[in-house]
């Protein structure tokens, strides 16, 4: 009997301790989506004024071979972001005709980030010539819905919005010449050849998402 | 021999930025002050020492850019940390993330026009997704952070400081 009472204490004790790890120290990105889930979709205004979701835009003509979509937070105003726009626009010309769009969501609050407001959102859209969407989280729910804490970050969904792929683009933010590896190239020709990307989440510089505090 | 080559292209780019300096009449008397303003890390290899120093100090180690807005508006309290722990056993270091392109036209001249009492780095390594663990497994990547550790203890704030008693109580934690 004593021994139970023993292990039953040393039970206790070793649950309480590990609960108390794991609430020490949360898994990194806990909140929001993972590798393997599956995203939701939305529906936020795009900078001409129409409303797009994943469902609508693969509905329209001449969408009918998507595959997935690069969904990437990103914004005007965070140099990183800015460092990027050129790739962005590179990745969509070179990934939309092989079903691979990027959807692209302003998630900063305009109230304390005037820069990334709709007007600015267009202004930057036709200076840049941005051949993709450029939509914005009205309301900043879609961001956490994700995960995003960041831009620029990106999620790598297929059309049943499954997410295959969690990070940056490629791994030299800084400098466009200094790239190594596109990893959301690489991770959309592993899912082509019927694989999964490896890695399937990589760490990013960037600027913090921008709320009311 | 590809190392030589980098070597010597390292050289004559040094004596070409040397030449535009003199040329641009910048006076080199400010740039040979006691305190130099910032030591450059090419690589994370080079700096990841002073993320794993066993030694009777406590290390706060902030990561920061001129061009990040939160990370620039809680400078001052690492600057009244500075100055209120002189004389202990304390070190602050402010790790830059600024552009290379932005060095002489933003972190210079902000860091001429604040000098700063803590020590500042400029990082230029930015393959994050290959060191960013070595900081701190939490960090997903964006800006400003702060690391506090010692010897035997190690925290990690992954946001804004809303204030200094928010960042003095996360060292005292430490302390």
């Amino acid at each position: 009997m004593k021994k139970i009472i023993g292990f039953s204490a040393f039970v206790l004790v070793a649950a309480i301790g590990f609960f108390a790890i794991s609430a020490a120290q949360p898994q990194p990105e806990a909140e929001g989506l993972e590798v393997g889930d599956t995203a939701p979709d939305f529906e936020l205004m795009n900078i001409d004024g129409s409303m797009v979701s994943m469902a609508g835009y693969q509905a329209e003509e001449g969408h009918e071979d998507i595959k997935g979509y690069i969904v990437t937070f990103t914004c005007n105003t965070c140099p990183y972001a800015v460092a990027y726009e050129d790739r962005l626009i590179e990745t969509h010309n070179k990934m939309a005709p092989k079903g691979w769009p990027l959807i692209a969501i302003q998630p900063n609050d305009p109230d304390v980030q005037p820069g990334d407001s709709m007007e600015e959102m267009k202004k930057r859209a036709a200076e840049k010539d941005f051949p993709f969407v450029y939509l914005m989280d009205e309301g900043q729910e879609v961001y956490p819905q994700y995960g995003a804490n960041r831009t620029p970050h990106i999620f790598l969904l297929d059309t049943d919005r499954k997410v295959h792929y969690i990070g940056a683009l490629d791994d030299s933010p800084r400098d466009p010449e200094g790239v190594t590896v596109n990893y959301v190239e690489e991770a959309i020709a592993a899912i082509e050849n019927g694989g999964e990307p490896d890695p399937n989440f990589t760490k990013a510089i960037g600027c913090t998402i921008k709320t009311k505090k | 021999m590809q190392k030589l080559w980098q070597v010597c292209f390292f050289l004559a780019a040094m004596m070409v930025l040397a030449g535009c300096q003199s040329s641009g009449g910048s006076d080199s008397a400010e740039m040979e002050g006691p305190k130099p303003l910032y030591s450059t890390y090419e690589t994370f290899d080079e700096i990841a020492p002073i993320f794993n120093k066993q030694t009777d100090t406590t290390y706060v180690i902030n990561f920061w850019a001129t061009w990040c807005k939160p990370c620039v508006e809680e400078l001052p309290y690492f600057e009244q940390l500075h100055d209120k722990y002189q004389g202990e056993k304390v070190k602050i270091i402010l790790v830059s993330l600024d552009f290379p392109n932005q060095i002489e036209t933003k972190l210079i001249p902000f860091l001429e026009e604040r000098q700063l009492g803590p020590e500042i780095a400029l990082l230029l390594d930015d393959d994050i997704n290959s060191w960013g663990d070595q900081v701190d497994p939490e960090w997903g990547g964006a800006i400003p952070i702060t690391l506090v550790y010692d010897a035997d203890k190690r925290t990690f704030h992954g946001t804004q400081f809303a204030s200094f008693e928010e960042l003095e109580s996360m060292v005292q934690e430490v302390l």
